[in-house]
């Protein structure tokens, strides 16, 4: 179980051989990876830059790793996210979980995407035509992560 | 009481952290907000959509009940974009 948060980029080919070198029991890998698009709400982006709170983002990232951990049988899992100044195109983030079978890794993976976009602390501001703005959180995304909670009995209705 | 800030409530309060002595009856973190409101038009304006903010309490996600002391470091931002 890894987390990284670095400015530089990830070879995914060389990361996922690492993550599942020699482990044997792992029968699949589920894998995402974020990249920069060209097009937000209909302006060009240029460039956008990632800032993030490096105490918090590593904090955070280990929990909802942790969680995934504790939820399915996973055998590996990383999670790299970039910050600082990227280009459309470029590789931002990526969740890789490996298990026995294929189930566990696409539903962790999907997981800890949802949770990442929801709780990390990272935030963007794109690089457009009209000027640099701070990208807006999208309810979609709460959404998203809302069905991953598990219900509470103690809850009352 | 170290203060971040970070994204568009940096920007707006035109700092990225401070270190401030909090008054003796800011307990909780909804009173933290309404006292750091009252410093200046920009904190004011920074912080006038409650609803678009979120704060982290020595790294972890904290609601408006949740206790401050003047050995925390406390975190102001709008809802996080990664990934």
């Amino acid at each position: 179980m890894a987390v990284r948060v670095q400015a530089e980029d990830f070879d995914v080919g060389k990361e996922l051989a690492q993550l599942t070198n020699g482990n044997h029991a792992i029968g699949g890998v589920a894998v995402f990876v974020g990249l920069v698009r060209d097009l937000a709400g209909g302006s060009e982006i240029s460039a956008m830059t990632l800032e993030h709170y490096p105490a918090m983002t590593e904090k955070m990232l280990a929990e909802i790793e942790a969680e995934a951990t504790e939820r399915w049988p996973l055998e590996a899992s990383l999670i790299i996210h970039r910050f600082g100044r990227l280009e459309p195109g470029d590789q931002i983030v990526m969740v890789a979980t490996a298990s026995a079978h294929r189930q566990a890794a696409f539903e962790s993976c999907e997981f800890l995407m949802d949770w990442l976009k929801t709780k990390a602390p990272f935030w963007k501001l794109e690089e457009t035509d009209q000027g640099a703005q701070w990208v807006d959180a999208r309810d979609s995304d709460d959404t998203a992560a809302a069905r991953w909670v598990k219900k509470d009995p103690d809850a009352a209705e | 009481m170290k203060l971040l800030y970070f994204a568009w409530l940096k920007t707006k309060t035109g700092m990225a952290e401070e270190d401030v002595a909090l008054p003796e009856d800011v307990a909780t973190v909804g009173e933290l907000l309404t006292w750091l409101e009252g410093r200046g038009a920009n904190f004011a304006d920074a912080l006038s959509d409650r609803g678009a903010i979120r704060v982290a309490v020595n790294q972890s996600y904290a609601k408006p009940g949740d206790p401050v002391g003047p050995n925390d470091e406390v975190a102001l931002f709008p809802p996080v974009t990664g990934g």
